[in-house]
């Protein structure tokens, strides 16, 4: 790598962290209540979109389910807080259940009377289904198109589960959090909405850390060597199955983290989080951002959901378009993203078309070597 | 077969659909042999290869390597196992840089947990930088590979392949598209990593197979032809008919 690319990438980190804190700090007295929650909402979608990065632009895997470990995590943030609250309701169940002529407490529902329960089935539960069904998958070597397919599939195998369980999970309407209580205190309140996006502002620049330090060193060099070419990987003697299993695993933990922040934030969970659209959305937010930056994955899903709520109360209806086009854009003209054009050669090349640069005479690598010195 | 073989390939066959890839093939290797393989085209040569590294289950047939069946085991075991290959197109990770693919190659063990926990072993770098001087290379390794030249690239897996410590190397059509003095090169390298390790080469190249100097094995239409040094095997008369081409031609 030359001398000029790593000041780049430096200068773009450091302006990055000082644009994040400064916001972080600003946002809760600056933004409305209102704003800030969607703030808070959309950093939180920005876990599931590191996840997808980790599995689709590092490792090559589509997945178009990850809305299944995205709402498994939300459920149970939400039967936790259901659970908490429900002193005053017959029986001490949740209120839903008297809909339905339920008197006993489902057996699956007792674990997440403990928070310590909760806090850790929030992002192991979801892990653990992402691995299982991972490894079914890989070890018989499903992948490309097929892989994508299946992870579809099985979403609506669970929607549609969900949906009609009314007497497990309340079914369509699904569980209901804002009027719940934690800590002596209403979940829907300001003052615990602004808790909520400081730990999830946390938890966001928490996840990338933990994203960087998986990809970075051999393991993610496996993890490209498998999206590249994985017969090659498996003659050279790793085993693909555990290193996907891995990571789809790991990116089940991280939707399962996201949904649970996205549901207290938002104020209920419900089958809607499976619904095959807004997999694809999560999707769409990584390859907008960029591929395989990591960074680009927490923009491309922040970004891209602050201009759909813009959009939508100034044009309501419009933003469908808006969203494809979007799409077509970055698949047509920005195949790395936005994030991976500007650290690519998209700005330099852009500014040669306009006349604003020289043009390069030889290969790039040569010239920028040979400016700074670097032998060759 | 004896205990001096690394290894036996006992009448295999293998069948696709009704064609025969390989039929009754069988072949002995003995430790720190140099063997050529050559055929005409669709002689089965990749099959061959494809048989031992367990890309392909043989039909019938068995495969013995180091006292042990190889057949019925996965890619990554047989890898483990100690059989190393080389493609015949350059098959090297683009994306990384030369250093990053041959750390994937010298690493052991290949587990996750080991990937992720710890750092590169001091002796492993140094293999690195040994492999780097054999395949000049050592200016370009932090390269990304995808930006090497199509000889480099060739080079670079020989060095992958060696860096994986196999004790059987097959090495699929190395000096394709190669310059002749590249060509020299890998044919001196070949020869001197052979005594230490087991090595079959598969090539078209005949100035490159004469220059290897070893036992030439012919393949045609999934058997062995013919066995034997490179004097021997241009004066068959089967061997002519089949692959190098009667005189008058």
């Amino acid at each position: 790598m030359s001398l000029s690319k790593i000041k780049f990438d430096k200068k773009i980190v450091l302006s990055f962290w000082i644009i994040l804190i400064a916001l972080i700090i600003a946002a809760p007295t600056i933004l409305p209540v209102f704003r800030l929650n969607l703030l808070g909402r959309y950093l939180s979608l920005s876990i599931v979109a590191l996840g997808v990065d980790l599995i689709w632009g590092y490792t090559g895997l589509l997945s178009l389910g990850q809305g299944i470990f995205f709402a498994l995590g939300g459920y149970c943030a939400a039967m936790y807080l259901q659970i908490t609250s429900s002193s005053e309701f017959p029986n001490n169940i949740p209120e839903f259940f008297a809909l339905y002529g339920v008197e006993k407490l489902p057996f699956f529902w007792e674990p997440f009377k403990s928070p310590v329960f909760t806090f850790f089935a929030i992002w192991i539960i979801p892990a653990l289904v992402a691995g299982l069904i991972g490894f079914l998958v890989f070890r018989n070597r499903i992948k490309g198109v097929y892989f994508s397919i299946l992870t579809q599939a099985s979403l609506l195998v669970f929607f549609n589960f969900f949906n009609g369980q009314q007497k497990l999970i309340n079914g369509t309407n699904g569980l209901k959090t804002d009027v719940t209580q934690l800590f002596g205190q209403m979940v829907g309140s300001e003052s615990m909405q602004r808790i909520f996006f400081w730990i999830t502002a946390i938890l966001v620049i928490g996840a990338w850390f933990f994203a960087k330090w998986v990809v970075k060193g051999r393991f993610g060099n496996i993890l490209i060597g498998i999206r590249d070419d994985e017969p090659r990987v498996r003659f050279t003697g790793y085993n693909p199955v555990i290193f996907k299993t891995i990571i789809f695993s790991i990116a089940g933990g991280l939707a399962g983290i996201s949904g649970a922040l996205y549901t207290v934030q938002s104020g209920i969970v419900s089958p809607q989080f499976m619904t095959v659209p807004f997999s694809i959305e999560m999707v769409i937010w990584v390859a907008v951002g960029g591929r395989g930056t990591l960074l680009g994955a927490i923009l491309g899903a922040v970004f891209i959901n602050y201009a759909k709520s813009l959009v939508s109360e100034a044009l309501p209806a419009s933003w469908m378009f808006i969203q494809g086009g979007l799409f077509i854009l970055v698949v047509t003209a920005l195949p790395e993203g936005v994030l991976g054009w500007i650290q690519g050669d998209g700005p330099r090349n852009l500014l040669q078309r306009f006349g604003l640069k020289r043009k390069i005479e030889t290969y790039p690598s040569l010239e920028v070597n040979n400016k700074e010195g670097n032998n060759e | 077969m004896n205990n001096k073989d690394l290894l036996n390939l006992i009448n295999i066959t293998v069948s696709f659909e009704g064609f025969l890839a390989l039929n009754k093939l069988n072949l002995n290797l003995k430790k720190g042999e140099l063997r050529a393989v050559i055929g005409p085209n669709g002689a089965g040569k990749t099959t061959f290869l494809d048989v031992i590294t367990g890309k392909v289950k043989p039909t019938k047939g068995e495969v013995i390597f180091k006292g042990k069946s190889l057949v019925g085991r996965k890619e990554h075991k047989i890898a483990r196992l100690g059989v190393g290959r080389k493609f015949q197109s350059p098959r090297i990770f683009e994306n990384l840089t030369v250093k990053e693919n041959l750390e994937i190659s010298v690493t052991t063990p290949k587990s996750p947990l080991n990937l992720i926990n710890k750092n590169i072993k001091d002796e492993q770098l140094n293999e690195i930088e040994r492999l780097v001087k054999i395949v000049n290379l050592a200016q370009k390794v932090d390269s990304k590979a995808g930006s090497l030249s199509h000889g480099q690239k060739q080079w670079l897996e020989i060095a992958m392949l060696v860096g994986q410590k196999p004790d059987l190397m097959l090495v699929d059509e190395p000096v394709a598209g190669l310059t002749d003095e590249e060509t020299d090169l890998t044919a001196d390298l070949l020869k001197s990593l052979s005594g230490e390790n087991t090595v079959v080469v598969i090539d078209h190249d005949m100035e490159f197979i004469r220059r290897l100097d070893s036992n030439v094995s012919v393949l045609n239409q999934g058997t062995v032809l013919c066995e034997g040094t490179m004097e021997t095997i241009q004066k068959d008369k089967k061997v002519i008919d089949v692959y190098l081409g009667r005189p008058e031609d």
